[in-house]
């Protein structure tokens, strides 16, 4: 497959979306309530790419993508804090925390990918939300300390005896608290561009390819020596890895984090961003985590009512994209490329 | 391996023994909700070949309806809950096959993650009504079985359980039991012996095969959203006579549960569903009593991950060889 323009153009849209929002926010013509929601929709648009690398690109549902973020979130903070003395400068702290969380989460995805990745389907689907639940329940017990002699860890009560001098960083289900507010909306692109350098690499390169084959039948894919579960593997780890790290941009921008905010909603509202978005498509998918950030937000003025809106708007939106009508309507444009597979998979699912 | 040590002990205890039979009977209790919950999401699982997440929130509503009912009724015996979980069950029905014709039918040619995102639609649209109906303040569900008995003195006492040395069941769970082992039965003699039933089968094994045969293949997955739902209703009802603290999220981990056990057993099957229920249950309520509380879930998960792995279609469901 010769590089698509269309990677190009999402470069482009995000670094002139990165842009106007700078000018805009120099100018003051940002809103507060805006403002501050810059850096989560970075850690959720990282997040959304991320997962449509393992549901779009790899073609396996994924309902425990929160828990990728949680690891990163409790252990790319715990990191900063434990660095806070040794490293002064926030930019290079956040580097280093950012770095760690994917580390940490690229070992959790790998762990949770020997089990996982040998099963399909919907048998996929629930290993993945038990590890994200699995992963809920151990941070909301943990507890983690640092002083001189090191890092002491200790499951439901707190056993740690961490020194006077040290601190106790993760408290069970107070979760981390005092954090300094370090991510910054910069911090947060530059995250976004290197997960679509990332991910439009690997799509582009012969392992890519390997995974779209294993995607689109893997049966054929096996048959001519494509190593499946290597392929799927390092989608997985990949998609973890990123999600890790937006998992520490996310913390990092509240002072407080608990296990909870991580839970099974989460890594279904990222399913959604990914599914609104267009399966393999990561410009969609920055779109759609964008917009459905905001939209709460934007539905305020409507209070009570603005989770009930965002339902039925959810529900049209999927019946609209999926009406007879519609689809034979870009069907028409789906004949190169990329989308083209999209479209071939769902006549398979249906010929089934 | 502290609690094998403990649960051993507890054993060979005597008082122990008695408090592992009142867990056996919890978790039997517990995983019946979570049974019956389960052949609601087994069946149209099996039909429709979607993953219903609205089914939890068709729970709730089936509660909320119940207490309602149950409060506006007044009506002395055992006359009201009866009619209170009847109200419930006629509820959910409707509301599952409007939900079904609404949501779900215009998608029966989407992709399977269109039709996921749906339900999740769904499951947020009746969390959030829900909430505006009925506000987010707990409501405190009524016992139902409890049995009013005047003494000698004229006095009134309330029994919420039967005796048995110093083993207490209580009604709840007896007829929590029962309820399902009923439900279970006639689901199969259902779907196993009735016409509508074979339909119902025919209709999961291939759709347009069973069309040709002149099934009405639209009203036949009506009717398994019909029943899932009014199973849900009971469900609800039963589940929070245990636990009573209705909230509009209450429905949402008895969902994810049950899914769970639905998938532990072999998705698509009824016996598999039961199976998989009470064995959820039981595990939950021993890894609560004998792990940790606040490690039961992560528990309760790792083991349905080790069963995964040895049997990867659950325990009762089919292997599908594939072809290419």
């Amino acid at each position: 497959m010769k590089k698509s323009p269309f990677h190009f153009l999402t470069y482009v849209l995000v670094i002139g979306a990165y842009a106007a929002l700078q000018v805009l926010q120099a100018r003051g013509g940002l809103s507060s309530s805006l403002r501050g929601m810059l850096v989560p929709i970075c850690a959720y648009v990282v997040m959304a790419v991320s997962l449509n690398l393992t549901v779009g690109v790899l073609g396996e549902l994924s309902l425990g993508h929160a828990g990728f973020m949680s690891v990163g979130a409790f252990l790319g903070t715990s990191t900063a804090i434990a660095l806070q003395d040794a490293v002064p400068v926030p930019a290079v702290r956040l580097t280093i925390a950012l770095i760690v969380a994917a580390l940490f989460a690229a070992i959790a995805g790998f762990l949770i990918g020997i089990p996982v990745l040998r099963l399909n389907g919907d048998y996929l689907a629930i290993v993945t939300l038990a590890f994200g639940e699995i992963i809920k329940a151990i941070f909301n017990n943990l507890y983690l300390g640092v002083d001189g002699k090191g890092v002491h860890i200790s499951l439901l009560e707190d056993t740690t005896r961490t020194a006077e001098t040290g601190r106790l960083i993760i408290q069970g289900p107070m979760g981390i608290g005092g954090i300094q507010k370090i991510s910054t909306f910069t911090a947060g692109f530059i995250l976004i561009m290197i997960s679509l350098i990332v991910i439009f690499n690997l799509v582009n390169s012969r392992a890519g390819r390997a995974i779209m084959a294993i995607r689109d039948n893997h049966i054929a894919a096996q048959s001519v020596g494509v190593n499946i579960i290597k392929y799927k593997m390092m989608a997985f780890v990949t998609s973890a890895a990123l999600a890790g790290s937006a998992g520490a941009l996310f913390a990092m921008n509240y002072s407080t984090v608990v296990a909870n905010k991580f839970d099974f909603n989460t890594s279904i509202l990222i399913l959604v961003f990914v599914v609104l978005g267009g399966l393999g498509n990561m410009l969609g998918s920055i779109i759609a985590a964008a917009v459905l950030t905001i939209l709460p937000e934007a539905l305020r003025p409507i209070a009570e009512y603005r989770m009930l809106l965002y339902a039925v708007l959810l529900i049209v939106m999927m019946l609209t994209a999926n009406h007879p009508f519609v689809r034979a309507f870009f069907n028409r444009f789906r004949q190169t490329g990329r989308l083209r597979l999209e479209a071939d998979g769902d006549e398979e699912r249906e010929a089934v | 391996m502290n609690f094998i040590i403990q649960f051993v002990n507890s054993l060979t205890s005597g008082g122990g023994a008695y408090q592992f039979l009142n867990h056996i009977l919890n978790g039997i209790s517990l995983g019946s909700v979570y049974a019956i919950i389960a052949l609601g999401y087994t069946m149209v699982y099996g039909i429709a070949k979607m993953l219903n997440f609205a089914h939890g929130d068709v729970i709730m509503v089936g509660a909320y309806v119940c207490f309602y009912t149950f409060g506006a009724l007044r009506l002395p015996g055992p006359l009201a809950p009866l009619l209170a979980v009847c109200a419930a069950a006629a509820v959910c029905t409707l509301l599952g096959v409007t939900i079904e014709k609404l949501a779900y039918k215009p998608l029966r040619s989407a992709p399977s993650l269109a039709v996921l995102i749906t339900a999740i639609g769904v499951s947020y649209f009746l969390q959030n009504a829900a909430l505006l109906l009925w506000s987010s303040s707990p409501k405190v569900f009524p016992n139902f079985f409890v049995l009013r008995t005047v003494d000698a003195s004229g006095e009134t006492a309330v029994l919420r359980s039967i005796q048995f040395g110093s083993l207490s069941i209580s009604f709840v769970t007896i007829v929590t039991i029962v309820s399902c082992i009923v439900i279970m039965l006639a689901l199969t003699w259902f779907t196993g012996r009735t016409k509508m039933g074979k339909a119902m089968r025919a209709c999961s094994e291939d759709k347009a095969a069973a069309q040709l045969m002149g099934i009405d293949v639209n009203a036949t997955i009506s009717l398994t959203f019909a029943i899932g739902s009014g199973l849900a209703a009971i469900a609800g009802a039963l589940l929070c006579s245990a636990y009573p603290n209705l909230v509009p999220t209450t429905g949402s981990m008895p969902g994810i549960k049950a899914f769970t056990a639905a998938v532990f057993g072999g998705i698509g099957s009824i016996p598999g569903a039961f199976l998989g229920g009470l064995l959820l249950g039981v595990l939950e309520i021993f890894a609560k009593a004998y792990i940790s509380v606040q490690l039961s879930d992560a528990v309760v998960f790792a083991v349905l991950i080790i069963v995964l792995l040895v049997k990867p279609t659950g325990l009762l469901g089919r292997t599908i060889r594939e072809k290419v």
